[in-house]
């Protein structure tokens, strides 16, 4: 991408400002359509899984615009905001929360050519981007001075530390063998070989960590219906909660591509030798394994009851990352011994 | 030293997990739980006393907005309380009718349990699926009684109407599919670690207290106390049927949730087998006079409910009123045991402990 090096190098102006801005809207209208459209997928495939047609009035049969209504409908929504409440943390959580669930994408190749930025140390952006989010939860439970979500925000505390660490640890394998830490090396590295197949400890342990991070069943802790009727966001309604909604599905969207370039080899072929990517079949192999993780994180949703607060920090804290760690020694050994 | 403060919360009335509008007040130490004090009454609508001004068959749909999940066994303890004052002979397929409804409505209101307690527990899809059996159940008891949820299906003396042709063949059939279902039931919920992880020694209660706390249905049997009034107080014809009662030796939720499932499987093996004997002689009601007078003087009767016993005592002084009705009401005594279970506990054990005693409100307020 050197043409955004150069431009990178140019004097400011006002046709650089634009051809940012445009990529900024690029990126933006791609995250925010697939999330349009994983709330619909979503909805669809949990709907077949239970016995139920989900959306299917507003936008056609397969209730193509449901999502956009819905959203429509939460900015029309009046804003209200509890009198208890502290104003100015209330009003700032939601983009905290928001805010790095896209600024984590930037980094991300999705092929060769079609990447935004191509930093030296993309992955360890992205966790320390995304770690952020967290706090915006943690301060929409305080600002909201209600019982509920203040319980939602401390566990959303304690599981961002637990699992973590577990999430870093799991992809030091990774780092181990090709020797980068820019994602656009790593992708290259599996020219051959997914790491999934090198790594298949670590694909695990990245999974489930990665889950909890997402917040989803069965680490839905932080919002646990059942439990805290809505956790951190309980207080929050219109607009600003579709921006923790939002922030949750665009987070589904980074980590599932995050997932298909570190261990299912990106836009790499599935069978080396057919890759074809000169005639951009690239996106094509990466959409197909990026679906595949976000249907792999639908599935789970739909199937698994939910852990236990002092079971998921004893899982995280006494498994995942004991076993992190026997696969970094591991996979150290194995580089040496046969690479 | 951290100072920590305990916090008071309100769980309810408006609660997803409270199955109604119970109330409960805790104190919290973090997540942990100091005391917790029930509150109850939301939905109380004085059955008992609102019975004192009606008619004996008049007061039967009230009966069943008591335990709305299992409106048949409700029927059936006023009409046999009434029917044991009077001592009035049923014809037999009135009997086997009643039976069939109230197992059905047994099999019915676990799954309304299963499902719910998943839900409590953070699992969305077996909710559906038990509906969908449930919604079959439904389905049938309303081909016989013209109801979905409050049937107003027993009278004093027998039953309002008979089984509509084909009636009893679908129910033949329902019976396999149900096993094949729960089957299915089994393979997505009983070995899921997190959910044996959940369940396992929690809300933990030894024979003796369960005894104590006057607990019944699957409350007590998950502690082993061999105890189903179906078969050591028979009534009804109850003791025509090879069925088992269901125990567990455990005394925690898990215990619970076996006992229920497996009972869906004795209600099964009961409706099969009634299906077979019910007889093919049309004779639904028996003789009872016109305007039904329970004789002076008083009685107390009980049943097996889905959730523990459901007793009946009627004082009467001779007329068509009762002077005096008042039901044991299991889910209330179930209910009791709340406070002490849940101290020391967390806030996800407290939805696991209270969804394990499988309350329905109706019935709890009366």
């Amino acid at each position: 991408m050197t043409w955004i090096d150069s431009l990178l190098q140019s004097q400011p102006s006002w046709t650089n400002f634009a051809i940012f801005a445009g990529l900024g809207v690029t990126m933006l209208s791609i995250t925010l359509g697939f999330v349009t459209f994983a709330i619909l997928a979503e909805r669809k495939v949990m709907g077949y899984m239970q016995l139920r047609h989900g959306p299917n009035r507003v936008g056609g049969r397969f209730g193509l615009l449901q999502s956009v209504a819905d959203i429509l409908k939460l900015l029309l929504k009046e804003d209200t905001r509890p009198k208890q409440a502290d104003k100015t943390l209330f009003v700032l959580a939601p983009v905290i929360a928001y805010a790095p669930a896209f600024l984590v994408i930037a980094v991300i190749p999705f092929t060769e050519a079609f990447k935004f930025t191509d930093i030296g140390v993309g992955l360890l952006y992205y966790i320390a981007i995304s770690g952020i989010s967290t706090i915006g939860i943690v301060t929409a439970g305080w600002a909201s001075n209600n019982k509920y979500a203040l319980m939602g925000g401390m566990r959303a505390a304690a599981q961002m530390i637990s699992y973590e660490i577990p999430l870093v640890m799991s992809v030091i394998g990774i780092i181990l063998f090709t020797g980068s830490l820019n994602l656009v090396e790593i992708v290259q590295a599996q020219e051959n070989i997914a790491f999934i197949f090198l790594q298949p400890i670590a694909f695990l342990i990245f999974l489930i960590a990665g889950t909890a991070e997402l917040n989803r069943t069965p680490f839905d802790l932080p919002e646990a219906e059942s439990e805290l009727v809505a956790g951190y966001h309980v207080e929050y309604s219109g607009f600003r909660w579709a921006f923790f909604m939002l922030s949750e599905y665009v987070y589904l969207f980074a980590l599932s591509a995050l997932i298909t370039v570190l261990f299912l080899g990106g836009w790499n072929a599935p069978i080396p030798g057919i890759g074809l990517n000169e005639i951009g079949l690239g996106a094509v192999w990466f959409t197909i394994k990026f679906i595949v993780i976000v249907f792999l994180f639908m599935w789970m949703r739909i199937t698994f009851p939910r852990l236990r607060a002092d079971q998921l920090m004893e899982f995280g804290w006494k498994v995942l990352l004991p076993i992190a760690l026997a696969n970094i020694f591991l996979s150290a050994l194995i580089k040496e011994l046969f690479f | 030293m951290i100072r920590t403060e305990e916090m008071m919360l309100n769980v309810g009335p408006q609660h997803p997990s409270t199955h109604g509008v119970f109330r409960l007040v805790i104190k919290v130490d973090g997540e942990t739980i100091v005391e917790a004090t029930p509150v109850i009454g939301y939905l109380h609508r004085g059955t008992e006393k609102l019975a004192e001004d009606l008619q004996y068959t008049q007061i039967i749909p009230y009966t069943d907005r008591m335990d709305y999940i299992s409106a048949m066994t409700n029927n059936y303890v006023l009409c046999h309380a009434v029917e044991t004052m009077m001592g009035a002979e049923l014809p037999d397929r009135a009997e086997y009718l009643r039976v069939l409804a109230m197992e059905l409505g047994r099999v019915a209101s676990h799954l309304v349990w299963f499902g719910t307690y998943l839900l409590d527990i953070g699992a969305v899809s077996p909710f559906l699926y038990a509906f969908r059996e449930r919604e079959m159940i439904i389905n049938l008891l309303n081909e016989l009684s013209g109801a979905r949820l409050t049937f107003n299906y027993m009278r004093v003396g027998g039953v309002k109407w008979d089984a509509p042709d084909g009636w009893l063949e679908k129910v033949r059939e329902f019976v396999p599919y149900m096993r094949e279902q729960l089957k299915g039931y089994h393979d997505l919920v009983t070995g899921n670690e997190i959910f044996l992880n959940r369940v396992k020694g929690i809300g933990k209660y030894t024979k003796e207290e369960a005894i104590q706390y006057s607990l019944s249905g699957a409350n007590l049997r998950c502690t082993g106390v061999e105890w189903d009034l179906r078969k050591h107080e028979t009534y009804s014809v109850y003791d025509r049927f090879d069925f088992n009662v269901i125990t567990r030796e455990g005394g925690d939720a898990w215990s619970r949730y076996q006992c229920r499932m497996a009972e869906i499987e004795e209600s099964l093996k009961i409706i099969e087998q009634a299906v077979e004997q019910i007889p093919d002689d049309g004779k639904y009601m028996g003789k009872v006079p016109r305007i039904i007078k329970a004789p002076k003087g008083e009685a107390f009767v009980r049943i097996e409910s889905p959730r523990g016993e459901i007793g009946c005592y009627i004082a009467s002084e001779g007329k068509k009123e009762p002077y005096r009705l008042k039901f044991r009401r299991p889910s209330f005594y179930n209910l009791q045991i709340l406070p002490k279970l849940l101290k020391g506990e967390n806030m996800a054990n407290l939805i696991t402990i209270l969804g394990g005693v499988d309350i329905v409100l109706g019935e709890v307020d009366g």
